[in-house]
């Protein structure tokens, strides 16, 4: 099997198959969206403490831990790129660093809309709100350094060392800022203790939560498309495809 | 290891050949210290307060100032790439430069900074304990900062871009450094942030140069 990896790894196959996977993945998307929405805003309960403001959640919640996983596997596909120096990888990384950069930004601005009402303030400097933010910064910053670097190669590169750099410090600067100050609620959902919320609630989460993924697969596929034939123009293959040529002729 | 300290003498004699730029960031940390007294107000309570978070932002803000010269000078005359092509571990030579920033850009900061402590009203203990955070700590920025200067290597608008990308690594040690001496103060007692600096200090030491020498490969490849 470990074969197969590998040959979807060749940018043209990929193209292929991106182009196949990623209309589905959107539909998914918005079938999920719809259904935790509904969920969300129509079925779950009101929350006996904090009225009707806490619905951000289904939102707020699931944006936070996506810009996570997308940092973790930006890290992921820089480790292959690095290792085994695959040209795919370092597109996946540089597709997928908007869409964590937005989650992240999301993340922030929901959790200022559901802070206003709850703690009255927009911000305060919890840990988790601080190493949200230092997150977003980190996303910028790879985003910066990749595009100030002309040479796609070197980009790719640059940018797969400073994410695992990065990587490695999340943590680091969560806990640093956990120390530091801390006021957030404990974790909404947690896999040792049974979940203190009621049951519709967390499927109107978990539904958003894969909503989210779906979306997040979905442009990346779309954004890698796109990158691979940008980079790609030169060869062959992409002079062959019929969207190119239709465009030429 | 024979290396390690020629590249530090080396350093160290560039250096000495232009003293204003070593001299520009050790100014410059002098003159943010002492324009927040001025936009803040003179209450001594207050001064005392931010003193110690005031001189560390300073200090990490002085000592980025000098990383983007860390490896400029031998990427323009050639000599980096002298030094890639070398039989000679390349980790060590970094780490030979990474302690030839830290002498010329940290060490000061250590030795300036209780000066400037007292202008911010800091009790003696709390100037001594500022000065071995900053000892601990400003290394750590070195280490993490040279990634960024490799990284960032002859790329247009590098100066800035290394902030970007350093800026948001060095809060662990801006937290602890900072929260040392307001630890002290509160009477809490530093030794946990001290010993976290150190816990901090080691794994920056072992593993900069390392990311550094990859770093640089890619940016000389």
């Amino acid at each position: 099997m470990a074969i197969r990896w590998f040959y979807y790894a060749a940018p043209p196959t990929f193209y292929a198959l991106a182009a196949r996977l990623w209309p589905w993945l959107a539909m998914l998307a918005a079938a999920l969206g719809v259904a935790g929405l509904w969920i969300g805003f129509a079925l779950a309960p009101t929350d006996a403490q904090q009225g009707e403001g806490y619905r951000i959640i289904f939102v707020h919640v699931p944006a936070s831990w996506m810009s996570m996983v997308i940092y973790l596997a930006m890290a992921f596909w820089s480790v292959l790129g690095l290792t085994f120096n695959t040209r795919l990888s370092g597109m996946m990384t540089r597709a997928l660093a908007p869409t964590g950069a937005m989650f992240a930004f999301l993340s922030l601005w929901t959790g200022a809309l559901w802070g206003k009402p709850m703690w009255g303030t927009w911000w305060v400097w919890d840990a988790r709100l601080t190493s949200e933010l230092i997150l977003f910064f980190l996303y910028l910053g790879y985003m910066a350094l990749t595009s100030a670097i002309d040479d796609v190669r070197r980009a790719d590169r640059a940018g797969a060392l400073i994410a695992i750099v990065g990587a490695i410090n999340v943590p680091i600067i969560y806990f640093s800022v956990k120390w530091w100050n801390t006021l957030h609620q404990g974790a909404s959902v947690s896999l040792t203790r049974s979940p203190s919320m009621a049951q519709l609630m967390l499927w109107g989460m978990l539904l958003m939560a894969l909503s989210f993924w779906a979306y997040t697969l979905a442009i990346v596929c779309y954004r890698v498309r796109s990158l691979i034939i940008e980079r790609e123009r030169h060869t062959e293959w992409v002079q062959a495809l019929p969207e190119v040529s239709g465009v030429k002729a | 290891m024979n290396i390690f300290f020629t590249l530090v003498q080396r350093d160290l004699r560039l250096a000495m050949r232009r003293k204003a730029e070593v001299l520009n960031s050790v100014f410059f940390f002098v003159v943010v210290a002492t324009l927040f007294p001025l936009a803040i107000g003179p209450e001594p309570a207050m001064l005392r307060q931010i003193g110690p978070g005031v001189l560390w932002v300073g200090a990490l803000l002085a000592t980025m100032l000098g990383l983007s010269r860390m490896f400029e000078g031998d990427y323009r005359d050639g000599s980096l790439e002298h030094m890639l092509l070398s039989p000679h571990s390349l980790g060590l030579m970094v780490l030979g430069k990474i302690t030839a920033h830290w002498l010329l850009c940290g060490v000061p900061l250590v030795i300036l900074a209780p000066a400037l402590g007292l202008q911010f009203d800091l009790s003696e203990e709390a100037l001594w304990m500022l000065s071995l955070s900053l000892l601990l700590g400003t290394p750590v920025l070195s280490c993490v900062g040279a990634i960024g200067a490799a990284l960032t290597l002859g790329v247009r608008g590098g100066g800035i871009l290394i902030s970007l990308l350093v800026l948001p690594l060095f809060v662990p040690v801006l937290v602890f450094g900072a929260g040392a001496v307001q630890a002290l103060e509160s009477g809490v007692g530093a030794q946990a942030h001290v010993s976290i600096l150190l816990a901090m200090l080691l794994p920056a030491l072992f593993f900069s140069p390392w990311a550094c020498s990859a770093g640089l490969r890619i940016a000389l490849e």
